[in-house]
């Protein structure tokens, strides 16, 4: 047995080995905005789960309509006052509420539609780069139909159609995004096909399944977890976007996009019905993009790139 | 270059037949009871039978979509439900307001965008070009509607309280009819198309947009600069055409306006109408924009 | 090897192989044109030959990492042209590679010890705290730390990283390694201690080795025969003493004269032999002898046809040549002037 030799080489480094995930996780956790913004999505995590104490809190369940004193005289939506924090919407509901529940309905679709894309855009991505020939040739075709699309209009057709609901929002949008995940995915697993380590794991007999998901995909990784990151408040603003053109949820559900929705007849009235439910948005999608920034920088950190 | 072309052309047309299949395939396999809409409530079942046949929606699926490709290429497709308007018609109404706002935005945008560059380059790093950073990752975040109602808000509301009736409320007026009228009416548009569009352009070429990370990972500096260029235009192409959101909120019967309407009637030909119009326009930009790219770049034509 | 029936049979047989492949312009590059040889079971054969004379082709080939174009390939007994991929699979264990690249050929986004058991989990051998265990005797075995188990491939330099592609190569006992280039990538203190450690996994695990290099004096030191390529085809096949002391073919010699000697009065007395031009292109070969158009005694008949691989002179029958006027002992082939005008792709030298 050859004993053991002495390597006379440079040692090898003293941290134990750290993958590029964990690497790039080191980094985040030192970008001070990437934690605020962080912070400020656990915040409205939180809002959303304990939604029904903020309910329980000010007393007013959420589709439960106060028109005694939630409306005026007149029957407009009242102000910012003692009872209701964020005033009253036109059928004289708690809008500090239904937007502690509009939470729920962002994020969920969010998460949800973002995973099936993900999920789906990756697998056909490994797909079409790896296994090249007619499966490629089908995916990719299928991929510039679906990115050739003006997605918002068929969207919205199609929810008209089938009724709106949770699940087809879900569906729908996932069923256009998965394309541009597919595409990056299958443009560098074309590259990377050609590494030896691939040509290595072939010569020890490895299946084209198992090199896909065993070798190719770690290397993947990267630019999917960002994109993932980057992807979730484009979800939502999207969900909104449909909620808006009356696709959402059927009422009286709250969730952001119907609320502003329903406060167009009222700007001139009523700005809080449309003020908070937008910044609400607005703070959700900005922070989901700030952090998703910093995970993009946190994996590819560029001297050149401004923040 | 020829091969080149002919194989860019060859694409699109497949693409574009994929996408009327796809489409036609999508809205018939969904049931619709437009025959019952269209005759009313009281209609009796032979009644409703009589409108099928005359929309022609009792024939089966396959021979529909026969017939609208045969008729589409002869520049027919088909009749609106309600009124029997022919389609083309619609879209040609439509289509001038669109392209307004399109166009305007596009104005404002290169002209932010050249402001954008000019900063970054003459003075880089500095707080001014930081601030376009901020900028454009605020307006990124910043739903469509919610930009467009806010701008009416301020900006006609406001203003209009305050005795400056600048703006309307919403709503179109065609060039012809005065170009003083015309801008007034398109301004707010496209003051809120050029900011979201702006947005993406700044981010993307400060690296930060999603279509081009893959790409940073593998390609070279200078053909990352050309693909990023494109992958900004297929962007703004895809968004820019059809600006359902901003028409719906402005009031503006452009195509996406009039395509919301006609969803919510059911009107399926209007539907297929303008969807399979707006795809084939951004197939042919896409097409163009390659041609330019190969044009100027050999290296793009071995792709 | 080829004549006596009393030896037993190679454990690696290639027969006339030949490998094309198609370019962009439809023209078709011959990287392997021609080739056979045989690799006893034990023995270690180098391949030497220049950039791009289809040597990593042909290891390739061998693995059955490309199909043949035409030829076939023998391994124990078996024929592996045209087996299928799941054919090939059990095979896999007993043929294994290891690659020029330390950079390359290691997955970067995968720790070592999983690269290692790779072979153990592709073919379902053994798991878990086993797999482990055995990993880290392979890691021991090449000289790393097994308690660097963990570790990422950019954790190590260059030659610890080769010792890592070796332990993959070695962990399913293989019968016959393919060595493309195993030192090319490294520095030439390393160099040595991956070789060291090549020779003696070869006596402790009965290996055979096929060793490609472009570094004859590397080669020398591990082969027990060399066979050396020039565009795709064999121009000279012998036991290793035999090539150095009795150097037939002027491109073999040519080779040789660019070695780096140590001691400097040989230096100068050597004589220095400088190939004209570059190599030919592989799509459009020179005619008849393909290096004919770089070769200091180049004549008519050199352009007429191919001279085949055969033994010269009266040299052993284990030392074959393919060349019409192979050199003499002791010939000095600086002084040649080769007889041929008016060639086209030949460069003034």
């Amino acid at each position: 047995m050859t004993a053991a030799l002495e390597v006379i080489e440079a040692p090898a480094k003293a941290i134990e080995g750290r993958s590029p995930v964990l690497l790039a996780m080191r980094r985040l956790r030192r970008d001070k905005v990437a934690m605020i913004s962080l912070a400020v999505i656990v915040l409205i995590v939180l809002m959303a789960i304990f939604a029904p104490v903020v309910a329980a809190i000010t007393g007013h369940p959420p589709n439960e309509q106060y028109r005694q004193i939630g409306l005026t005289p007149d029957g407009l939506p009242r102000g910012p006052n003692g009872t209701f924090w964020f005033g009253t919407d036109d059928l004289g509901r708690d809008v500090l509420v239904r937007i502690a529940y509009g939470a729920r309905i962002s994020l969920l679709v969010g998460v949800a539609a973002t995973a099936i894309t993900v999920v789906v855009g990756v697998v056909l991505g490994l797909a079409a780069g790896f296994l090249g020939g007619i499966v490629d040739t089908i995916l990719a075709r299928l991929i510039d139909v679906v990115l050739s699309v003006p997605f918002l209009l068929v969207a919205i057709a199609l929810v008209s159609i089938t009724g709106p609901s949770l699940s087809i929002t879900v569906l729908v949008i996932g069923f256009f995004s998965w394309a541009s995940v597919a595409r990056i995915v299958r443009g560098q697993v074309l590259s990377l096909r050609e590494r030896e380590f691939v040509e290595a794991a072939r010569s020890l007999g490895a299946g084209d399944t198992r090199i896909m998901f065993v070798d190719v995909l770690p290397n993947v990784l990267a630019p999917v977890i960002v994109y993932t990151t980057l992807l979730i408040p484009v979800v939502i603003v999207t969900q909104a976007t449909l909620s808006f053109l009356g696709l959402g949820l059927p009422p009286p559900t709250a969730d952001w996009g119907g609320m502003i929705s329903e406060s167009q007849n009222y700007y001139t009235t009523a700005w809080w019905f449309i003020l908070f439910p937008g910044i609400a948005l607005l703070i959700t999608t900005l922070a989901f993009n700030l952090f998703g920034d910093g995970v993009r920088d946190a994996f590819d950190p560029r001297a050149d790139r401004l923040r | 270059m020829v091969m080149f072309l002919i194989r860019r052309l060859g694409h699109g047309i497949l693409v574009l037949w994929l996408i009327t299949v796809a489409v036609f395939g999508l809205f018939f396999v969904a049931p619709s009871n437009v025959a019952q809409t269209l005759a009313g409530r009281q209609a009796t079942p032979e009644t409703i039978a009589l409108i099928k046949q005359r929309l022609g929606l009792d024939q089966p699926v396959w021979k529909q979509y026969l017939d609208f490709i045969k008729n589409a290429l002869h520049g027919n497709l088909g009749y609106d439900y309600y009124h029997q308007v022919p389609v083309t018609t619609i879209i040609g109404q439509a289509l001038p307001i669109t392209v307004s706002l399109a166009l305007g935005a596009a104005v404002l945008w290169l002209l932010l965008g050249v402001f954008n560059g000019v900063i970054s380059a003459v003075h880089p790093r500095s707080l001014a070009d930081r601030g376009l950073t901020l900028f454009s990752l605020f307006f990124y975040s910043f739903p469509s509607f919610l930009l467009g109602l806010l701008l009416l808000y301020f900006l006609y509301f406001r203003l209009t309280l305050a005795g400056f009736t600048w703006f309307p409320a919403g709503g179109y007026t065609g060039i012809t009819q005065g170009v003083g009228s015309w801008v007034q009416h398109l301004l707010l548009p496209w003051i809120a198309l050029a900011l979201l569009l702006a947005a993406t352009y700044t981010r993307l070429t400060r690296g930060a947009m999603l279509d081009v990370l893959g790409e940073d990972y593998i390609r070279t500096a200078r053909s990352k600069g050309i693909r990023e260029r494109r992958v900004i235009v297929r962007h703004g192409l895809r968004s820019a055409l059809t600006p359902v959101v901003i028409e719906t909120v402005f009031s503006l019967p452009g195509l996406g306006q009039t395509a919301v309407v006609a969803i919510n009637q059911q009107d399926l030909p209007v539907i297929i109408g303008i969807v399979l119009f707006a795809s084939a326009a951004v197939v042919v930009a896409n097409i163009l924009v390659d041609i330019v790219y190969a044009v100027l770049d050999p290296r793009v034509r071995l792709h | 090897m080829t004549e006596a029936s009393t030896e037993p049979q190679p454990l690696l047989r290639v027969q006339d192989v030949r490998k094309e492949f198609p370019t962009h312009r439809g023209e078709v590059v011959r990287a392997v044109d021609g080739v056979s040889l045989e690799v006893r079971k034990g023995e270690t054969l180098g391949l030497v030959g220049e950039t791009g004379c289809g040597k990593s082709t042909l290891a390739r080939c061998i693995a059955h990492l490309y199909d043949v174009t035409s030829g076939s390939v023998w391994f124990d007994g078996n024929e592996l042209t045209g087996l299928s991929r799941r054919a090939m699979r059990p095979l896999r264990r007993e043929i294994q590679m290891i690659f020029q690249d330390p950079y390359g050929s290691l997955n970067p986004r995968r720790r070592v010890g999983s690269i290692i058991g790779d072979p153990f989990a592709i073919h379902g051998i053994s798991k878990g705290a086993e797999r482990k265990k055995r990993v880290q005797e392979l890691m021991e075995l090449v000289g790393l730390n097994p308690e660097h188990y963990n570790r990422f491939p950019s954790d190590f330099s260059g030659g610890q990283r080769q010792r890592i592609g070796v332990a993959r190569a070695l962990a399913l006992r293989p019968k016959l390694v393919i060595c493309d280039e195993p030192v090319s990538a490294l520095d030439v203190s390393i160099q040595a201690q991956i070789i060291n450690l090549l020779a003696d996994l070869q006596k402790d695990f009965d290996l055979t080795y096929v060793f490609i290099s472009h570094d004859l004096s590397v080669v020398r030191h591990v082969s027990d025969r060399i066979a050396v390529m020039y565009l795709g085809k064999l121009i000279e096949v012998s036991p290793t003493d035999q090539l150095f002391e009795q150097t037939r073919h002027p491109y073999t010699r040519a080779l040789l004269s660019a070695l780096p000697v140590a001691d400097p009065d040989t230096a100068d007395s050597r004589e220095q032999i400088i190939l004209a031009g570059d190599i030919p292109s592989a799509t459009n070969p020179p005619q008849g002898c393909r290096f004919h158009t770089r070769c200091p005694k180049a004549r008519a008949d050199c352009v007429a046809s191919e001279p085949p691989l055969e033994p010269v002179f009266d040299d052993d029958p284990a030392h074959r040549t393919a060349c019409f006027f192979p050199l003499t002992i002791g010939e000095d082939l600086s002084t040649a002037v080769p007889e041929l005008v008016d060639l086209p792709d030949r460069e003034a030298s």
